[in-house]
């Protein structure tokens, strides 16, 4: 049901589009557009930067990350790596902004250093917007490939005097090398889809992509065949993209979650190594730490409890609430409904065998939204409405299913394993006890699902409360959310309200984060002490 | 690669600030097989990990042969492993597996070839070196673990429950492997287990390990006739007791 629920979503968004475009003359000539081939090319050429980037650094910093001795220094690491996830981009920028940007304190200490840095609007921005997005990303998925090795492994090649170098060849290349391929394919597709980060850091039509073309040609220009042309060579894009990946092996999912391991490591020794990844972790950590402490720099300086005063402000944190909590809620169901059919098909395939086409379908169902980005059903849905309807009358339920859409993958990684675990561990006995219905509901399924349920929730409220891209499109005097407000004071250049408000996003989001990984932990707990039993 | 003999002078150590302390005083006598042996959480394994450098004491000494090795890292140790599991890297075959052993830079020469054919062969798996280790049973697995222990030719050998999840029989065959391999090489074997029956086949000593110290130590015929500890006879049970 959810499935149907969710295809249709994007049916029609898509069908609205091919009708558009099949009854448009204009689509040829958009075709013939230089402009829209160049987007596409640097769409394409700042993911592949984007990804190359983000991965390759993120090898050495896992590498080190893992050879760090377990404790509460480790974990604060692997804490501040999950928070980049579910920071709003438009933050983020802001943060990138205070630091590389004209008047940035690294732009600055670097001038004074003699160097003359690139400007930021442009793909510089982009690429270091997009690191501190992706490099932590990629780092948590390589470190828990690298976590899951047996402990042998470890003690093995200290025994055996392992050389650095035969090490990443031999044992953690071979052991990482599944995850980093899905976590380049992951980070490629969010990298081409990305909008905040290229709409506010992209330098004209020099440095646009796809997403950005589509909205400005929706927006500005009101150029409905030039949207819907866009919007199909965005669909191909990803389409491709995926349909590659898969070919190559790499997972688009993998990189969905905020669990963290456990696990006691043997800690190694104090070596020139150890110094060596000791000062890389902290590289790492300055890079994706520094834009929060910009943020929070920046918005202690603007006036916080004038804007906190102000009417529109309160409504919009209200608006961006009441959405968010509705998008989290819908996420959350849809993800709960699609795992429990996932699970239920796994436990009738008893323990062996291939999973069946149905069961791999619901798993990966919620992986179609990277396929079809938010934005595009967005545009689908904006242009199949604006017929028929008000387009901005019709925002919030929108923003709710489009946001609850997006989320629902970050959802359902937490929900599923969770839920795929309760089952092996409890299936057997509950059918044995004859616990059915509520009641094992109450005894069984609550107690051990409520903390995966629970981060879920949070995540994707994080999530939802921070996407610009469709209320990009549906924003109004009527309808604003924290985001679009922010994007709304940049635009009129208050520079200080906006620092301001991305303040307050940033501890709203952030403060959901923290708690979604507190119960993502618990709920790793609750699995893993199952399963030494 | 004759036995040494393996000292561990008042060794302290801790997981963690709570938890419990355990301090271990025992010594293995050189070219002899000792059985460790005590109930789950004693600290065995602990005590293992210390000697092969896993882990790193608070205070205290080891000595193997005239040498500290304390502060030692594990690869520069006079010492081999064979763990209950995951001995092998299981991407790589049986021959990389156990070449490891011999140039863990994994630079292999001619002369290198033919030791590793010839590894093999004493724990009767000659021709297995192109197999990966995922195609072996565990009996097998744990056979390339001892070929390579043996052509890492260090004096003293560490077993980790390492025939634990094998069958009666296998299990048997095995020891017996290790105390041929054992005679004819006269290094010094430390080996943990739960079964008394795996001491009483092949050790000649045993320590009998109690709550994170050394309870009793000494040959393996006296400690288990039961007339020598009330804790090893606690831990044996009516079942085990000579009557």
């Amino acid at each position: 049901m959810a499935g149907t629920l969710l295809a249709a979503l994007c049916t029609v968004a898509v069908g609205a589009l091919l009708v558009q475009a099949g009854g448009a003359d204009g689509a040829g000539a958009v075709l013939a557009d230089p402009v829209v081939w160049r987007t596409l090319r640097f769409t394409l050429w700042q993911a592949f930067w984007s990804t190359v980037l983000s991965v390759g650094l993120a090898l050495p910093v896992a590498i080190a990350i893992t050879r760090m001795a377990d404790g509460p220094l480790r974990r604060a690491v692997l804490a501040l790596f999950a928070l980049p996830l579910a920071l709003p981009q438009i933050v983020a920028v802001l943060g990138v902004v205070a630091l590389y940007g004209q008047r940035g304190v690294v732009t600055g200490l670097a001038e004074q250093a003699g160097f003359d840095p690139p400007s930021i609007y442009g793909l510089t921005g982009i690429l270091i917007a997009h690191v501190f997005f992706n490099l932590p990303l990629a780092t948590r998925i390589l470190h828990g490939a690298l976590a899951v090795m047996p402990a042998e492994y470890e003690r093995l090649s200290a025994q055996l005097g392992i050389g650095a170098l035969a090490r990443f060849r031999m044992i953690d290349w071979p052991a990482m090398r599944p995850a980093a391929a899905g976590a380049a394919a992951l980070i490629f597709m969010l990298c081409v889809t990305s909008f905040a980060v290229v709409l506010i850091l992209g330098g004209g039509p020099r440095a646009t992509t796809l997403e950005v073309a589509l909205y400005q040609a929706l927006t500005f220009d009101f150029d409905i065949v030039r949207a819907v042309v866009l919007t199909l060579l965005q669909l191909a894009v990803t389409l491709a993209a995926v349909t590659l990946f898969a070919l190559a092996g790499g997972s688009v999912e993998a990189g969905m979650t905020i669990a963290v391991d456990p696990s006691r490591r043997f800690a190694g020794n104090r070596t020139a190594g150890a110094v060596l990844g000791g000062a890389l972790v902290l590289i790492a950590v300055l890079f994706v730490g520094a834009p929060f402490g910009a943020i929070l720099a920046s918005g202690m300086a603007s006036d916080l409890a004038n804007l906190m005063a102000q009417h529109r402000v309160q409504r919009a944190v209200l608006t961006s609430l009441g959405l968010g909590l509705c998008a989290a809620f819908l996420a959350v169901g849809l993800a709960y409904v699609l795992s429990r059919g996932a699970v239920a098909l796994a436990a009738g395939r008893r323990f062996a065998g291939r999973p069946a086409i149905a069961e791999t379908v619901l798993a990966s169902a919620p992986s179609l939204i990277l396929v079809v980005p938010p934005i595009v059903i967005a545009a689908g849905w904006f242009i199949a409405l604006r017929t028929v309807t008000n387009v901005y009358a019709a925002a919030p339920y929108l923003v709710i299913t489009i946001n609850a859409a997006m989320a629902m993958p970050f959802a359902a990684r937490l929900i599923h394993p969770a839920m795929l675990a309760a089952e092996a561990r409890n299936g057997r006995l509950c059918a044995h006890l004859g616990l059915f219905g509520m009641a094992r509901w109450r005894l069984v399924t609550w107690p051990v699902l409520r903390a995966p349920l629970v981060a879920a929730l949070a995540f994707a409220l994080a999530l939802s409360l921070g996407d610009l891209g469709v209320i990009a499109l549906f924003g109004s005097e009527q309808v604003q959310t924290m985001p679009y407000l922010i994007m709304q004071r940049m635009g009129a250049y208050r520079t200080q309200d906006a620092a301001g408000l991305a303040l307050i996003l940033m501890i709203m989001t952030m403060a959901l984060m923290l708690a979604a990984e507190h119960f993502a932990r618990r709920s790793q707990m609750i699995e893993t002490e199952g399963n030494s039993q | 690669m004759k036995g040494l003999p393996v000292t561990c002078d008042d060794l302290l150590f801790r997981y963690g600030p709570d938890a419990a302390p355990m301090r271990f005083d025992c010594t293995f006598a050189p070219r002899t097989i000792t059985a460790v042996m005590g109930p789950s959480g004693s600290g065995k394994s602990t005590l293992l990990a210390l000697i092969a450098g896993f882990e790193r004491a608070a205070s205290g000494r080891i000595m193997i042969g005239e040498d500290e090795v304390t502060q030692l890292a594990p690869a520069r140790r006079p010492v081999s492993c064979v763990f209950q599991d995951n001995n092998l890297f299981a991407h790589l075959d049986v021959a990389t597996n156990v070449a490891l052993g011999m140039s863990p830079g994994m630079k292999r020469s001619v002369s290198d070839e033919k030791r590793l054919t010839e590894a093999l062969a004493p724990v009767g798996l000659s021709g297995y070196g192109a197999r990966m280790p995922g195609s072996l049973s565990g009996g097998e697995r744990q056979r390339v673990a001892i070929a390579r222990a043996l052509v890492r030719e260090r004096p003293v050998l560490l077993l980790d429950e390492a025939f634990g999840s094998l069958g009666p029989a296998l299990r048997e065959t095995m020891l017996d492997l290790v105390a041929d391999l054992q005679r004819r090489t006269a290094m010094t074997v430390i080996m943990v287990s739960h079964d008394p029956a795996d001491a009483r086949r092949i050790a000649t000593d045993l320590v009998f390990l109690k709550d994170g110290t050394v309870g009793a130590q000494g040959p393996v015929g006296e400690l288990l006739n039961g007339r020598a500890n009330a804790d090893v006879n606690a831990y044996l049970g009516s079942q085990e007791l000579p009557s």
